[in-house]
């Protein structure tokens, strides 16, 4: 995964609350075997709308999402956050994410910005009068930089190491390999699937 | 210290404990794994030379991209969907290169992968089971911790046979007193949903407490604990106790003789210790349900049968007005309006929800003698394999068959619509699955979610009833 720091990008409102996997990316998109291309299904039943915000000139290059609360829910498909950066898309703002889905962004580099309501509904409605607004993310700092205001947010630590410094999460577990001996040497299998 | 059930299971798994920089390393003692969220992470443990730890620990089965008309006359499951047909052809590829052991399509126990893990008895209690698939927490009814995951971290359980963890909050939801007639445990977990909202359990494990749920048998629990991810929760528990061990007690893949007995003995230690604290506590009232179905589009718009839909006009909320607004132009429905009545063109009776047997039988008793309404398609889609075999031992098929319904072969079916079995755009559907998300079953298909006795009612009907007014 590569390092984030700092990025600039322009931004675009979907002010939709409990937004699912399913319009992110629909299950008849899912029946790939790699990551590639799915940026193209990104919300593809919405952008079948001509109003669709996507489908506007103005949204092409956008690198942030405005959403509304609870963005993520339903699935476990990484699909979704492979689709989100498929389009563009480096950050979604939101006042909360389903716990599956921000696992899987945080993993991607797809950072889930976290802001309280009044945040949300301020930078939603700025965003919907201009179209866009242009959005400054500083993750060591833990801060978004948008229209004169500076807007701080949480991440837990280890997320936040693992994006700074492009940690992969797996080499991280790997690195307890004795550990994991030791765990698996003083607990027996509970289970035996083989020879079914 | 009192423990609850949840911290129990999450002590006897931590691998290396959280500290301020880094999660805890949870050991994973059951990986189930399906064709459509794997083949990403099998190409990483290629591309990275690495090999599944354990596949022993490890079962694989086909469930979501299969289709399940019925056989041909060669007995084989056809699949004439190329891309689904590669993804298959991948899920065998990766199972026969890393030695993990696969429920191929059609043979006798492959279904839907929440179904097949209990029924074969892989499941158990004090587990930690996981699956790229958010209804993982159906495994939850037997007091294993059990939740979905991503690709990625499919591959780190591949690999290492661990997970890293953030701790999740607890919250008990109890229900205490009676289910009436026609009340069941899809309306005791709908009207859940409906309280605490699809966002409500986000970052909670539930466990679910009280006279209600112990007087569950255990395919009920599995319907509750299948659905707390609608509820935003990653998992949900319900504590071992005699109707689980009497469930569990010669399947295939438990423990047998001595070891049954102090699999029995350890399983009896893990209830949630008097006194135990949990982060959250809400509770409802058995005796106060009513049969449940949703008008909207999540899970959390459920209302109790009899009732209207309600108005977005009186939500003081912008936000939550926007929402139902949207979601009532998008069901073609209007506010305040009655849902006993509204017509139905298909009824899907299946889903890891509702495809066990109790769920066929309990559908197959309305429906015996009678016939589904004229126009009104009804599938019905047992959960596995082993599910259909018994269904036909006791001539469900025939009832289902002769009422006009179609019978077909175990996978996902409706409830997932990336199988050929969907919903043409405009249906209305009663159905006994999970998720009624815009499209969800079909591109604009709309999708009343309810037990499997509405969705027989419903059947004859060809219209929306309250299934206690014909018991």
């Amino acid at each position: 995964m590569q390092p984030i720091n700092t990025f600039q990008a322009k931004a675009v409102a979907l002010p939709i609350e409990n937004i699912d996997t399913d319009q992110i990316i629909p299950a008849r998109y899912l029946k790939v075997t790699d990551k590639n291309g799915l940026g193209e299904a990104l919300f593809t039943d919405w952008r079948g709308e001509p109003d669709f915000v996507l489908n506007q000139p103005y949204a092409q290059g956008a690198g942030v999402l405005i959403a509304g609360h609870n963005f993520g829910c339903g699935s476990s498909r990484e699909h979704a956050p492979w689709a989100l950066q498929g389009f563009g898309f480096q950050a979604v703002i939101s006042t909360y994410f389903a716990d599956i889905f921000k696992g899987n962004a945080l993993k991607n580099g797809l950072l889930p910005i976290v802001v309280d309501a009044a945040t949300l509904a301020r930078l939603t409605e700025q965003c919907l009068a201009n179209q866009t607004i242009d959005v400054s993310v500083d993750l060591a700092n833990q801060q978004v930089h948008v229209a004169g205001e500076t807007i701080s947010f949480p991440i837990d630590a280890f997320s936040k190491h693992c994006l700074l410094h492009g940690v992969d999460q797996l080499g991280y577990i790997q690195a307890q390999e004795a550990a994991i001996q030791a765990y698996e040497t003083s607990h027996a299998a509970r289970v035996n699937t083989v020879g079914v | 210290m009192a423990k609850t059930l949840f911290e129990k299971i999450w002590d006897a798994h931590v691998v290396q404990a959280a500290d301020a920089e880094s999660p805890a390393t949870l050991y994973i003692d059951l990986h189930l794994v399906h064709e459509v969220t794997s083949p990403q992470a099998f190409t990483m443990l290629r591309e990275r030379g690495l090999t599944v730890r354990r596949p022993s620990q490890t079962l694989a089965t086909m469930d979501h991209s299969t289709p399940t008309t019925p056989r041909g006359a060669d007995g084989i499951i056809p699949v004439t969907d190329e891309i689904a047909r590669k993804q298959l052809n991948q899920l065998i590829q990766n199972c026969s290169d890393f030695g993990v052991p696969l429920y191929n399509l059609g043979t006798e126990n492959q279904g839907i992968v929440h179904v097949i893990g209990p029924e074969q008895g892989y499941t158990q209690p004090g587990m930690t089971i996981v699956c790229g698939d958010s209804h993982t927490s159906t495994h939850g009814a037997f007091g294993a911790l059990a939740f979905g995951i991503g690709t990625s971290e499919v591959g780190h359980v591949l690999a290492t046979q661990c997970l890293l963890q953030q701790k999740p909050q607890t919250a008990e939801i109890r229900i205490d007193g009676t289910l009436r007639a026609g009340v069941t445990a899809k309306d005791i977990i709908l009207a859940i949903i409906a309280k605490i909202g699809v966002g409500g359990g986000t970052g909670y494990v539930l466990e679910y407490t009280g006279s209600a749920i112990r007087a569950l048998s255990m395919e009920e629990r599995m319907t509750i604990c299948n659905m707390s991810i609608e509820g935003g929760a990653r998992a949900g528990l319900i504590a071992p106790d005699e109707i689980t061990f009497a469930w569990l007690k010669d399947r295939p893949h438990t423990p047998k003789g001595e070891a049954w007995d102090a699999a029995v003995a350890y399983w009896r230690t893990l209830p949630s210790d008097e006194g135990a604290s949990y982060d959250l506590q809400v509770v409802l009232n058995a005796d106060e349900l009513a049969p449940m179905i949703t008008y909207g589009t999540n899970p959390g718009m459920g209302i109790p049968v009899t009732g209207n839909v309600p108005a977005p006009s009186d939500l003081a909320d912008d936000s939550q007005r926007m929402a139902l607004d949207k979601a009532l132009n998008y069901m073609g429905l209007q506010p305040n309006q009655p849902l006993i009545g509204q017509k139905v063109d298909v009824v899907f009776l299946g889903s890891c929800t509702n495809s066990r047997i109790s769920d066929l039988r309990a559908a197959a008793k309305l429906l015996d003698g009678k016939k589904v309404a004229d126009g009104l398609r009804m599938l019905v889609v047992p959960g596995s394999q082993q599910v259909k075999r018994q269904a036909e031992a006791e001539g469900l098929d025939q009832i289902f068959r002769a009422a006009g319904a179609e019978w077909r072969e175990a996978g996902c079916s409706m409830c997932i619509a990336m199988n050929g079995d969907q919903l043409q755009p405009g249906q209305y559907a009663v159905s006994t699955s999970n998720r009624n998300f815009e499209g969800r079953q079909g591109k604009g298909g709309r999708t009343f979610l309810a037990s499997p006795l509405t969705a027989a009612a419903t059947a004859i009907n060809g219209h929306i009833v309250d299934v206690r007014e014909i018991l």
